[in-house]
C-alpha cells in the first residue's frame, strides 16, 4: 500500500474498491471501510459479485471478470473527456501522459460498458465521484492481480490515480490489500528469483557483488526461476532438488494434477512444515518447524509496517526454529553460517537493505515506537518510517504512465465449458485451512466446499439450491454443493479455494501473467451438472 | 479555551470537551461502565456522575455527556457522588446474578471491581429478577441475560465500530435482552462471530466459551504479537496458562485499533499445539513409502548430502527453495540466504504469486 489503513478509511471522501472483498478476506479492514461509509464516504465497488459491501455502495459496477484494464481505461477516457484530470499533477509529477491519452481515446464509456457488461452512465458516475472527491483511495486485491493481465491491471489503476492526482496524499493512493500476513515481508526479504532484500535487483550493477562481500561467498549471477515456472522445469528434469518451507502448492496452486506430477518428478524433495499437508506427503524428508506463537521475529503487513511476533509457548517434541534448520543446512552444505538470534538476523537484514536500515527488534520494542511498528522505507536509526509513499516525488522520480490495452482472459467459456468460474476466500477460513481447520467452531460454521451459481444458469440446468453438483474444467472434475442466487452474473460462478474435498484448484487454469507469472485463478471455463 | 477545576486542579481545555475527557487530560480517573472512547456517549450506566458547581449552583450529572463550562468546579469523589454511584451499583446488582464463583469473568469483571471499590457486597433491593435463558447459539461465545447490565457496549461496538449492526437491545423492562433480530438468537442473525462485543462486555454476560478453561488470575503471561492470518497486521495478546495458549484478545495496534475478526480471535491458536502437528524429523522409507521418525542429525545430513550431490552433478540451478509468506521476515531472509549462499542458485521465491 502507498498509504495506511487508517488514513484511507478515516480521512477519505470516497473509496474505490476494485476486486477486493475486505469484509471476508481482510475483515478488520472491512470493518473500517464500513465505518468510512457510516461517516459519509462514498463507496464505489468494482466487483463481479454482490459482495456484502456492494449493498452499502453508492455505485456497484458488477463487471465481467477479467475486464479490469478496459474498466480503468474507460475511467481515464471519461476523466479526459469531462475535464476531470489534474493537469498540474500530470505536468509536474508524471511523464508519458500523451501516450496514455492516445491509448484511452478508443475506450469510450459505451465501448467499455460492452466489454465489462456494465452501464455506461454508471461508469461515468463512478469516474466523477472518484475524480471529484478531494481524497479518495483505490483499494484492490486479488481480483485485480490474479489474471494473465494482472500486472497490467495494477499499472492501469496507478494510471487512474495519477491522472487525477490522487497519490502521495492522506486518504488517497493505490493500495493493494495483500493476502497473507507476511507476503509483503516475503517479497521484501528477497525470496524472489530476481531480487535481493528490499527489491535490490540482481541485474543492477554492483548488487550481487555487495551481497558476495556481505556474505563472504561467490554467488550465482543469473536470475533464477519463478516458483510457478519451476513446476514445468521439475517435469523436464532441469530442477531436481527442492525445499519448500510452509507452502502447500498441491492445494494452493492451479491445475493440481500438474503440480503433483512436477513434485513427483524431483530426485529429492524436502519440506519444512507444521502439518502433514498434501504437499508434505510427497516429500522425502519432513523437517518439523515452528509456528508464529513459538518464535521471535517480525511480520510486515500490507501497509509496509514491520511489527513484532513474540514467542508465547513451546510445544512438546523436537520441533526447531526454522532459522536454526536453515542455518544447519547451510553449514552441512559447506557454507559457514553462525547461529544467530532473530534480533541478530534483523540487524543483518538492516545492514544489507537500505529501506530496512533503521529497523531492529530493539527499536520495535522501544518506547519510541510504542508498539506501532515501523513502515519501510526506514532508512536510518532515527528515521520515523514512511506512512505515505510518493509524497512530493515518486520513488522513481516522475510517475510513468504505462498504457495497457485490454486483452481477454486466456480461457473463456465456450460450448463445452459454458460457465466462467472465479475463485476466492470466505470469512471463516485461511487459504488451505492448515491453521483454521483445527478450530472446531470454524468447521461447524463453514466446513465444506460450495459453488455459487446464478439462478438462471441453475434453472436451465435443473439444479436446486443445496444440491450436490459436479464441476468440470479441461483439467479435472470435483463435486460441491450448489448455492443458487443472484450473487454472480448469469454465465458466471464462484468457488472458495479453501477445501481439500472439492478443491477448486483441480479445475483452475495455469495460464500465467506475462510479467509476474501469477496464475489466472479468477477466470477459467467450467461446466456444471447435477452430481450422479 | 475553557477554564475549570477538577478536584481542585486547574484545567484548560477546548470548548466542546466533556468533563470525562477533561478529567482524563488532568490525569483523574472517573469510573465508567458504558463509555467507549471515540463514540458518542451512551450515558446509560450513570457510573461517571460528578458534582459540578458553577455560579453558586450545584448539580450531579454524567461526566461522559456533560460538556465543560467556564468556571466549572468539578468534584469527582464528593459525598453526593459516592452516594449516587453506590445507588447505581445497588440497582445494577438488584437484577444481577451474583454467583460470581460460577462466572467465567470472576476476577475480570468491571462491575465486581466497582462493587469492591465502593463497598457493596449485595443489593439492598429485593424482588423480581431477569429469568431469561442463556443464549449458547454462537459457536464461540455465550450470552447470559442474568449477568447483563444493559450498558449497550456490545451493541455500540457491533454497530458503530465493527459496522455490522448484528445485535440490538430487544424488548423492555425485565424482558430486556441483547440479541439479533428477529429471533433474538445470536447465531440466527448476521453476526460474524468476531467477538469484539465480548471483549467490550464489562461483566461476564458475554463470554468466550473457552473462558471456562481459565480464570483471569490463573494467567501466567500475556504475549503481545501480530495475527498470523491476513495482511492487516492486527495486534493481539496471546493469553498463556500452564504453557498453553488458552485465549486471544485484541490489542490496540495501528491497523486494527483493538479489533479482531473471527479468524484472529478464534482461529489462531488451536492449531499451535494441535495433535496433528509434526513433532519429529521424518524420512520416507523408499521401500514402504511410509515416513519414519529420524534424529535431526540423520535428517539434516541426508538433506545436505542429497542437495550437495545434485549441486555437484548438475549445478546450483538444479536446486530451488520456496519461502513461506506465513512465516517471519527473519525465517524468510535465512531461507533465501540458504538458497543463494549454499545452494548456489537464485531459484528462490515465495507464495506471493499464488
Amino acid at each position: 500500500m502507498t498509504n495506511t489503513i487508517y488514513d484511507i478509511t478515516h480521512e477519505s471522501d470516497a473509496i474505490m474498491l476494485v476486486g477486493s472483498n475486505p469484509e471476508e478476506a481482510h475483515p478488520v479492514i472491512g470493518m473500517q471501510v464500513r465505518q468510512a461509509v457510516a461517516r459519509g464516504a462514498k463507496l464505489i465497488v468494482v466487483d463481479p459479485r454482490d459482495i456484502d459491501l456492494s449493498k452499502k455502495a453508492t455505485i456497484h459496477l458488477k463487471l465481467r471478470p477479467g475486464t479490469n484494464v478496459a474498466f480503468a481505461n474507460g475511467l481515464m477516457h471519461i476523466f479526459i473527456e469531462e475535464g476531470l484530470v489534474d493537469q498540474k499533477f500530470i505536468e509536474e509529477r508524471t511523464e508519458n501522459f500523451e501516450a496514455m491519452k492516445e491509448m484511452v481515446k478508443d475506450y469510450t464509456p459505451e465501448k467499455v460498458a460492452e466489454i465489462c457488461q456494465i452501464d455506461a452512465d454508471q461508469l461515468r458516475e463512478a469516474a466523477r465521484i472518484y475524480a471529484t472527491a478531494n481524497r479518495a483511495p483505490i483499494m484492490y486485491c486479488l481480483g485485480v492481480t490474479e489474471h494473465h493481465t494482472g500486472t497490467e491491471g495494477v499499472m492501469s489503476l496507478s494510471n487512474v490515480a495519477m491522472m487525477v492526482g490522487k497519490i502521495g496524499r492522506p486518504g488517497c493512493g493505490v493500495n493493494p490489500i495483500r493476502g497473507q500476513n507476511n507476503v509483503q515481508g516475503a517479497c521484501d526479504m528477497g525470496a524472489s528469483p530476481n531480487q535481493f532484500t528490499g527489491y535490490q535487483n540482481i541485474a543492477a550493477p554492483g548488487i550481487v557483488e555487495k551481497f558476495e562481500e556481505a556474505w563472504g561467498v561467490k554467488l550465482n549471477h543469473e536470475i533464477g526461476t519463478k516458483a510457478t515456472d519451476c513446476f514445468p522445469k521439475m517435469i523436464s528434469g532441469d530442477i531436481k532438488g527442492l525445499l519448500i518451507f510452509g507452502e502447500d502448492p498441491v492445494r494452493t496452486d492451479p491445475n493440481t494434477h500438474h503440480v503433483i506430477k512436477a513434485l513427483e518428478s524431483l530426485d529429492f524433495f524436502v519440506v519444512d512444515e507444521l502439518f502433514m499437508t498434501e504437499t508434505a506427503k510427497l516429500a522425502d524428508v519432513i523437517l518439523p518447524g515452528r509456528s508464529y506463537a513459538e518464535k521471535e521475529g517480525t511480520f510486515t503487513n500490507t501497509e509496509r509496517r514491520v511489527q513484532r511476533v513474540r514467542k508465547a509457548v513451546e510445544i512438546a517434541g523436537e520441533t526447531r526454529p526454522d532459522t536454526w534448520i536453515f542455518t544447519e543446512i547451510m553449514n552441512r552444505m559447506g557454507y559457514p553460517q553462525p547461529h544467530l538470534t532473530p534480533a541478530q538476523i534483523m540487524d543483518e537484514i538492516a545492514s544489507v537493505t537500505p529501506s530496512f536500515a533503521g529497523i531492529s527488534h530493539e527499536r520495535l520494542d522501544s518506547e519510541e515506537v510504542g508498539g506501532k511498528g515501523l513502515q519501510w522505507p526506514c532508512i536510518s536509526k532515527d528515521h520515523p518510517g514512511t506512512p505515505i509513499m510518493h509524497v512530493g516525488k515518486f520513488a522513481r522520480g516522475l510517475g510513468y504512465f504505462r498504457p495497457a490495452a485490454y486483452k481477454p482472459s486466456a480461457e473463456l467459456p465456450d460450448e463445452e465449458y459454458p460457465l466462467l468460474m472465479m475463485t476466492g476466500r470466505i470469512l471463516y477460513h485461511y487459504n488451505a485451512c492448515a491453521m483454521t481447520d483445527k478450530t472446531e467452531g470454524i468447521n461447524e460454521i463453514a466446513g465444506s466446499s460450495f459453488i455459487e451459481l446464478n439462478t438462471a444458469d441453475a434453472n436451465a440446468l435443473g439444479i436446486l439450491d443445496g444440491e450436490l453438483v459436479s464441476v468440470s474444467s479441461r483439467r479435472g472434475t470435483i463435486q460441491a454443493e450448489a448455492r443458487v442466487s443472484g450473487k454472480t452474473n448469469k454465465g458466471e460462478c464462484w468457488m472458495p479455494f479453501h477445501y481439500l474435498e472439492g478443491s477448486c484448484n483441480w479445475l483452475t487454469s495455469d495460464a500465467l501473467d506475462g510479467i509476474s507469472s501469477t496464475p489466472e485463478y479468477k477466470v477459467c471455463a467450467v461446466k456444471v451438472a447435477k452430481a450422479e | 479555551m475553557i477554564h475549570l477545576t477538577i478536584d481542585g486542579i486547574p484545567v484548560e481545555v477546548e470548548k466542546g470537551t466533556t468533563i470525562l475527557q477533561a478529567a482524563k487530560q488532568a490525569g483523574i480517573t472517573i469510573p465508567t461502565l458504558c463509555y467507549i472512547e471515540d463514540l458518542l456517549p451512551d450515558g446509560s450506566c450513570r457510573m461517571c456522575v460528578v458534582e459540578v458547581t458553577n455560579n453558586g449552583r450545584s448539580k450531579i450529572d454524567t461526566a461522559c455527556t456533560l460538556q465543560v463550562s467556564e468556571g466549572d468546579e468539578v468534584q469527582t469523589m464528593s459525598e453526593k457522588v459516592i452516594d449516587s454511584r453506590k445507588k447505581t451499583l445497588d440497582l445494577l446488582l438488584s437484577d444481577h446474578n451474583v454467583h460470581c464463583f460460577s462466572c467465567e469473568a470472576n476476577g475480570d469483571c468491571k462491575l465486581q471491581d466497582l462493587c469492591f471499590e465502593y463497598g457493596l457486597e449485595e443489593t439492598s433491593y429485593e424482588g423480581e429478577m431477569t429469568s431469561l435463558p442463556k443464549d449458547e447459539s454462537n459457536k464461540f461465545f455465550s450470552y447470559d441475560p442474568s449477568l447483563c447490565i444493559l450498558c449497550h457496549r456490545c451493541v455500540n461496538t457491533c454497530t458503530e465500530i465493527v459496522g455490522r449492526a448484528a445485535i440490538d437491545t430487544m424488548e423492555r423492562g425485565f424482558q430486556s435482552v441483547i440479541g439479533a433480530a428477529p429471533e433474538k438468537v445470536w447465531a440466527e442473525g448476521t453476526c460474524e462471530s468476531c467477538g469484539n462485543c465480548v471483549q467490550a462486555c464489562p461483566t461476564g454476560a458475554l463470554s468466550m466459551k473457552r473462558r471456562k478453561k481459565y480464570r483471569a488470575y490463573q494467567v501466567d503471561k500475556v504475549v503481545r504479537t501480530t495475527c498470523p492470518h491476513c495482511a492487516t497486521g492486527c495486534q493481539m495478546d496471546l493469553i498463556v496458562k500452564d504453557g498453553k495458549i488458552v485465549d486471544v484478545k485484541g490489542a490496540d495496534g495501528p491497523s486494527n485499533r483493538g479489533l479482531l475478526c473471527v479468524k484472529g480471535r478464534s482461529g489462531s491458536f488451536d492449531f499451535v499445539d494441535h495433535k496433528t502437528r509434526i513433532r519429529h524429523p521424518l524420512i520416507k522409507n523408499k521401500e514402504t513409502g511410509e515416513f519414519e521418525q529420524a534424529t535431526w542429525d540423520e535428517a539434516l545430513d541426508l538433506v545436505a548430502s542429497k542437495f550437495s550431490e545434485i549441486k555437484t552433478n548438475y549445478g546450483g540451478d538444479a536446486l530451488a527453495g520456496f519461502a513461506c509468506s506465513r512465516s517471519t521476515n527473519e525465517d524468510i531472509y535465512m531461507l533465501q540466504k540458504m538458497v543463494r549462499a549454499a545452494f548456489g542458485s537464485n531459484n528462490t521465491d515465495n507464495c506471493a504469486r499464488v
